[in-house]
């Protein structure tokens, strides 16, 4: 069938149904393009564009409610759309394999990394046992899994995100596929451990030549992984051609918007009062939780250990660290949604760090905090409008007031007052991280805390967004601390930036000095793995 | 596990209070009805049930303590040696019941979470809903009616030790376990099908089938696996309620075994019978729990104590 002309993926008008009640006729529509031996191919969207469900379509994993409803997928020829389940079984992970966004979740909790490797070989090759393991050992060597006889025998939930994502990759390729369908591989990765797996990808890509259709929203991801690149919106594909054309010569409105909305890796370099009054100061701020088994006693863990950090009125403090650098922890403890193991936590000069629950009503109401997931940080059965009034109510503003207030603060977030009376579930992403903002807004606060506020938007939702903190900011001249493992992110927003890496602040000064002349060895290895660090995106 | 002891003891005096504050006298029942007060006093000093309540509870404490039960009032044995000679017959039961109700309601509620919405997925819930609401006894009467009368297949009742072989035994325990499995399988199945559907809904069975494996693979080794933990859960809690339940059922099909020795036993005020029996159903309950919870370790490796 194949021979070294045939493409390894040729998607020929593909079309995919939604349902009746779909917000729109298909999820994909008319889409076509190729992927060659030995090249990657970086599909790149925000949500809601299709480009999972391309990706499923060609493994044949599409749920029943979204049916090819026309064109055609060959894989090396062969229409994988028409072939009888039977073949399609055969020639997943043997011909074509997928790896998966969330490493988390993607393996079975229950079996041994080992076991869930064994059982591919088993199902698709005529191997006996010790060839089988001998097989699954290599394939973890070549992955850069340590200590792969132990791995074999290891569960998931004892391997880190990033081991995780290696199982998944070593499971993927253990048959040699023709083809890889990367999705959003290592958008659930922290930033070290992200470059690192896009080099294993690249490096394995051009020892075995398949052909890799990589499924990302970063273009920072792009610009480090692509030969060719395909850009999607609303199911239709806009824009397609080659890394450099499309990275720096868009033609399609659409790419080029999306491309300025990343944000650059240089900080803004605004001037910053120095004089202004302090609104919060941590002094050895700590955290230790202990963790005990019911036999068996397991040491401590630092969250936070010895945080020093202050925030003027008017000024922007970020937080920036990997998973577990305990950035959430200090932002949490400075909120008092859990109660500090040692230190001080000033507001306004005052020590809240051991205040009892009770007399910390005034301090919630000056501390306002923003979280990282929309979708689950409103209360789906409260409308938008009680989501916002109810803490000014409890501070004993009238009923009437509290609304009028509420419709004010939906305009300064750009939303039409009038969707007040509506619920969670009928607002997108950014529009309920918006909402957010208002309630928290609606507090009157002096000291924000945005909790990865913005992680979980789209690039050209996040602008916005950022944006509106901004604005939000110097109207109301208020304390910012901003939690971010995003370095573009905290480029864009922040005067002052605190690094911090296992529960310490490694480096912490003006966002220019850490930026431009990073002195930590940490910071320097986060500078160096930022992806498409090489390439200048957006304004900048 | 500690919890295990303070549980027996709350037990243990809940039921000696209650018997003693409930109406009826042992002493009377035993005389009969041509008796006169002397005798039934002479009775009640004998039975040690003239002296005061927390003398009474002391002695049978300090008896407990040791493993002995008392001497029961009626049959006037040990009631350790009752319960050993009935205890087969309960046993033989409960296992049967439960070993049916598990093969056959994990592999439907598997089929009806694997066909969500499908003609099978509602004919199961629908057989749950009767299995839940028809009482053991209607389900046995017609069951005995059909089967024993009408076709004359298996025995009507009674029950024959698995030491006269084992085709007897398990012919005369088909009836009763089918009829006492009936509200198991709408259970453990209901349990299963919701448990399997969430399982279903995880990355790893989208995993699983990108893997190329066969459907009865994902469904099993991938879905089943991880749903485990609710089911052995619900397994569990089925064994302590049916060596609860066997009260009515061995009634039904006259099995001599500790259900009907319970019945008895009431019937008599046979106090130091009830108390043992009560006693050693709370600790089977307490048992199988505790079995439970250390086995969500081998289904679970995420769990450790």
């Amino acid at each position: 069938m194949s021979d070294a002309d045939t493409p390894v993926l040729e998607v020929r008008n593909l079309t995919v149904a939604l349902p009746q009640d779909g917000d729109r006729r298909n999820a994909v529509s008319g889409v076509s393009f190729t992927v060659k031996r030995g090249e990657i191919v970086c599909l790149v969207g925000e949500s809601g564009s299709g480009k999972s469900v391309i990706a499923q379509a060609i493994m044949g994993l599409l749920p029943k409610t979204l049916p090819v409803a026309s064109g055609e997928v060959l894989l090396e020829g062969e229409d994988v759309t028409k072939v009888p389940t039977e073949r399609l079984r055969q020639l997943r992970c043997a011909s074509m394999s997928m790896i998966f966004q969330e490493p988390m979740t993607a393996l079975n909790p229950v079996m041994t990394c080992g076991e869930q490797i064994d059982e591919v070989l088993r199902e698709h090759t005529a191997l006996s046992p010790a060839e089988r393991r001998a097989k699954t050992i290599d394939i973890f060597t070549e992955v850069a899994l340590p200590d792969p006889e132990r791995i074999v025998g290891s569960y998931p939930h004892q391997l880190s995100g990033g081991q995780r994502q290696r199982i998944m990759i070593a499971m993927a390729l253990v048959l040699e596929p023709a083809l890889l369908i990367a999705d959003e591989p290592t958008t659930a990765l922290d930033v070290t451990t992200q470059a690192q797996i896009l080099e294993l990808v690249r490096d394995l890509q051009r020892r075995h030549g398949m052909g890799v259709l990589f499924i990302t929203h970063d273009f920072g991801v792009v610009a480090d992984i692509a030969h060719r690149v395909a850009v999607l919106r609303l199911g239709t594909l806009v824009e397609m051609g080659d890394k450099n054309t499309v990275l720096k010569n868009p033609q399609h409105e659409y790419t080029i918007m999306l491309i300025g909305a990343v944000p650059t890796l240089k900080p803004h370099g605004r001037a910053v009062p120095a004089d202004a009054p302090l609104v919060l100061e941590t002094r050895q701020l700590a955290k230790t939780y202990s963790d005990r088994g019911w036999f068996s006693r397991r040491g401590e863990v630092h969250a936070a250990d010895d945080v020093t950090l202050e925030i003027r009125r008017g000024q922007t403090l970020g937080i920036v660290g990997e998973s577990g650098s305990g950035k959430s922890t200090v932002a949490r403890c400075i909120v008092r949604l859990i109660d500090p193991t040692r230190g001080e936590i000033r507001i306004h000069g005052e020590d809240i760090a051991r205040k009892p629950m009770r007399a910390l009503r005034e301090v919630r109401r000056k501390v306002q905090i923003v979280f990282q997931d929309p979708y689950r940080s409103l209360n789906p059965r409260r409308t938008v409008g009680e989501a916002i009034i109810e803490g000014p109510l409890n501070y004993g503003l009238p009923r009437a007031e509290a609304l009028e207030r509420a419709r004010k603060l939906m305009e300064l977030v750009r939303m039409d007052p009038a969707v007040l009376e509506r619920y969670p579930h009928q607002f997108s992403g950014g529009q309920r991280q918006r909402i957010c903002i208002a309630r928290a807004l609606a507090m009157e606060p002096e000291l924000l805390v945005a909790d990865e506020a913005v992680s979980a938007l789209d690039v050209s939702v996040q602008a916005q967004v950022l944006a509106l903190l901004e604005e939000i900011r110097e109207r109301f001249n208020l304390a910012m601390l901003f939690i971010t493992h995003d370095l573009r992110v905290a480029a864009q927003v922040c005067d002052r930036v605190a690094v911090m890496s296992k529960g310490k602040v490694v480096e912490y000064g003006e966002a220019n000095e850490v930026f431009l002349r990073p002195s930590h060895e940490y910071t320097k290895a986060l500078f160096a793995a930022a992806p498409g660090r090489d390439f200048v995106f957006g304004a900048g | 596990m500690l919890a295990t002891i303070p549980v027996l003891v709350i037990v243990a005096v809940l039921v000696f209070l209650l018997l003693r504050i409930t109406p009826g006298d042992p002493a009377a029942i035993l005389a009969g009805d041509a008796a006169s007060t002397e005798q039934i006093e002479g009775i009640r000093k004998t039975l040690g049930l003239d002296q005061p309540l927390p003398v009474q509870f002391g002695i049978w404490a300090l008896q407990m303590v040791q493993g002995d039960l008392g001497e029961s009032y009626y049959y006037k044995v040990r009631v350790t040696e009752l319960i050993a000679q009935r205890i087969e017959a309960t046993f033989s039961l409960a296992l049967v019941t439960i070993v049916v109700a598990v093969l056959i309601s994990v592999p439907l509620g598997v089929i009806a979470a694997w066909r969500f919405g499908g003609w099978f997925d509602r004919f199961l819930m629908g057989f749950s809903v009767f299995g839940f609401s028809v009482p053991v006894f209607i389900v046995g009467y017609l069951l005995v009616w059909l089967v024993s009368l009408k076709l004359g297949w298996l025995p009507v009742q009674g029950y024959k030790r698995i030491d006269a072989g084992l085709w007897p035994w398990i012919q005369h325990l088909v009836l009763p376990a089918i009829t006492l499995s009936v509200i198991y399988i709408a259970l453990i199945a209901r349990v299963t099908r919701a448990s399997v559907l969430e399982a279903l809904g995880e990355d790893y069975i989208r995993t699983a089938r990108a893997k190329g494996l066969p459907e009865s693979r994902v469904l099993i080794k991938h879905a089943l696996a991880n749903a485990a933990v609710p089911i052995v859960t619900v397994i569990g809690i089925g064994i302590a309620l049916l060596i609860g339940g066997v009260v009515v059922t061995e009634s039904v099909y006259a099995i001599p075994g500790l259900g009907r020795l319970t019945v008895d036993a009431v019937l008599a005020r046979d106090f130091p019978t009830i108390q043992g029996l009560i006693l050693f159903f709370s600790l089977i309950y307490v048992g199988v729990n505790l079995l439970v919870d250390l086995s969500y370790v081998v289904f679970d490796p995420r769990i450790r104590y």
